[in-house]
């Protein structure tokens, strides 16, 4: 066996330029392959997080019939107990309430139609990221009478500028339309359009006033510890308040959580069809090699190698190959994929179009160590399959055919 | 005693559209130490014949005796097995593996017999020292000359101590101090170890050594002489 290893191994490096080449070509192909994958799922990721961070939360809960039309009246059943429980329940990082009023926002320039989010600015700092999205103006501590902070895409729209009042109209409970000024104290901007076009934020207990109930909470946002618990942690808020309804973020936003699923196989059929097409390389390769070596073979099958060697020798040269492409190309991956995980790729030629999507200017290449074994283990199976062809043939050789060919 | 029993073999090839009649009905024996050269012009049936006895094709009819075995009966790995452990082959294109050294060439046979790492050493090198290239032992076929490589095919032919040594047209491509060398080597093997030798050849020096000279002529056997 050893001499069989060894006879394989000097096989591969007899054509030096012949193995290189296929060999360059799987690096070139796992780099390539792996890097747009590491891509997508830093897009994808970006997305999710960035919708998670800018508002949507790990959990949401609602009065069951609020999303469907946003009705004032809807507000969370029983809030002070779902509180007290979700403080005590281990696992909930934090969460913070919202009140929120569909509404027609304007100006001497324009109007538009808004969601009017009344939040705890303290609490809502540690469930999203908006007090980090300021860009102009500052978020909620400079103006004291009824504050407000709105997306820059709005405020673009409007032609708004911090300091300058904006007109708020929403119908109330009672079918009575209200009227609410609120001075803008600055713009934010995630990494949505959309979300920067639709929302304005004010400070919650003014809103509270404004609706006449200071009770009125439609929504909570939630953080948990950690991201893969979140599906438990929904049942569980589920159970123990029945009245109202816990959702999680993929369910909130199923384009969301579809796209994660979809990740997780994109990157083997992407990856397999690379695979593939590199298979076609190795067969040839392979079949070259066995052919151009019919003398060679039909000696050692003549001289006492049996078929089952023959076929292991072959077999091991071309997994061989693969032993030397595959690390180069995993390294050189992983060596590219953190350099552009932690300093990202800029994006910003096509940032419009990515903020309709959703997605930052600068994208932040990503691939877990388990997709880097499984796209190794990917790989020598298909070089495996690749050398049977090449081998089975080595194995039609007659050994008289050499010795006749004399 | 016989080493080798043929009986009636029969072979037919079919060449485009003729069929040639490469063997028919030879029935030739040989004995242990026999030095024999089987002669021939092209196409007469020397290398069908050595092929046949040597397990490398099986005839259409007729009885190759190996040791009492009939090898036109064995299965093609019990041929292989077979080969391996009493036939040793020496081809006109020296055909060693070009990636292993002489050493490791002539050991490989050893190897596939599973003898020890000790044995297959001392007997390689045993061996390339008999047929003086106790100096090369290292380098890789390419790194020697036609002649050399030919005396590391034979030093692996007989690395397995085979019951006889094939060898078809071993002197066809070597110049005249190499193939004079080459059979002096030989010559003594078959002098002092009582090896059999069987070459297929068109070449005069080889057969002016022989002890004995058959001749084929369209398949069958014209003479059997011993100068």
């Amino acid at each position: 066996m050893k001499t069989i290893i060894k006879i394989a191994w000097r096989n591969v490096w007899r054509n030096k330029l012949r193995s290189l080449t296929v060999i360059f070509s799987m690096v070139l192909g796992l780099w390539s392959g792996l890097f747009a994958v590491s891509m997508m799922l830093g897009l994808n990721e970006q997305r999710m997080d960035s919708a998670i961070n800018s508002y949507l939360s790990h959990i949401q809960v609602h009065h069951p019939s609020f999303t469907e039309n946003l009705d004032l009246e809807h507000t969370i059943v029983d809030y002070d107990s779902l509180q007290k429980f979700l403080k005590k329940q281990e696992g909930i990082k934090y969460f913070s309430s919202r009140t929120i009023v569909s509404a027609m926002a304007s100006t001497a320039h324009g109007s538009a139609g808004v969601r009017l989010i009344g939040i705890n600015p303290d609490a809502e700092k540690k469930i999203t990221n908006v007090h980090q999205s300021m860009v102009k103006g500052s978020y909620f501590n400079s103006i004291k009478s009824k504050p407000a902070i709105i997306g820059e895409k709005l405020a673009e729209k409007l032609k708004l500028d911090v300091k300058k009042k904006i007109y708020l109209t929403f119908v109330d409970k009672d079918g009575n339309q209200q009227r609410l000024k609120l001075k803008v104290e600055g713009f934010f901007k995630t990494a949505s359009s959309l979300f920067d076009r639709t929302n304005i934020y004010m400070k919650q207990k003014d809103l509270q006033k404004v609706l006449d109930n200071s009770a009125a909470i439609h929504e909570l946002g939630i953080i948990c510890e950690d991201l893969a618990t979140v599906n438990n942690m929904t049942a569980l808020i589920n159970n123990k308040s029945s009245e109202n309804k816990a959702e999680s973020w993929g369910q909130i936003a199923p384009e969301l959580g579809f796209a994660q699923e979809m990740m997780g196989s994109i990157i083997y059929i992407f990856m397999g069809i690379i695979l593939i097409a590199l298979s076609f390389g190795i067969i040839n390769t392979m079949l070259m090699a066995v052919l151009e070596r019919k003398k060679e073979l039909g000696m050692l099958m003549s001289v006492g190698l049996n078929k089952r060697k023959v076929f292991l020798m072959v077999v091991l040269e071309t997994i061989f190959i693969s032993l030397v492409a595959a690390p180069l190309g995993i390294i050189l991956s992983y060596l590219f994929i953190s350099h552009f995980g932690t300093h990202g790729i800029d994006l910003s030629a096509v940032s419009e179009g990515l903020e309709e999507l959703g997605i930052g200017t600068r994208v932040y290449t990503t691939l877990s160590f388990a997709n880097y074994i499984s796209i190794s283990i990917l790989t020598l199976v298909v070089t495996f399959l690749s050398s049977l062809i090449p081998a089975r043939r080595a194995l039609k050789l007659n050994p008289a055919e050499a010795v006749r060919a004399l | 005693m016989n080493v080798i029993e043929t009986n009636k073999l029969a072979k037919t090839y079919q060449q485009g559209e003729v069929q040639v009649n490469a063997l028919n009905d030879v029935s030739i024996n040989f004995k242990q130490g026999e030095f024999t050269a089987i002669v021939g012009p092209s196409g007469s049936g020397k290398t069908t014949f050595l092929n046949a006895i040597g397990g490398l094709d099986i005839p259409d009819s007729g009885k190759v005796i190996i040791n009492s075995t009939d090898i036109t009966q064995l299965k093609s790995n019990q041929l292989i097995d077979f080969r391996l452990r009493n036939i040793g082959f020496v081809f006109q294109a020296y055909n060693l593996i070009p990636v292993l050294t002489a050493k490791e060439n002539v050991e490989f046979i050893m190897l596939m017999q599973g003898d020890s790492v000790k044995e297959r050493k001392s007997r390689a090198e045993e061996l390339l020292h008999a047929v003086g290239l106790s100096q090369q032992m290292d380098r890789r076929p390419g790194q020697l000359s036609g002649g050399q490589q030919q005396r590391v095919a034979v030093a692996r032919a007989l690395a397995s101590k085979p019951q006889f040594v094939l060898a078809d047209e071993p002197t066809a491509n070597l110049d005249s101090s190499s193939t004079a060398n080459l059979l002096d080597i030989m010559y003594e093997l078959n002098q002092n170890e009582n090896m059999t030798f069987i070459f297929s050849t068109h070449d005069q020096r080889v057969i002016d050594r022989a002890k004995r000279i058959i001749t084929l002529e369209d398949g069958k056997v014209i003479s059997d002489k011993n100068p």
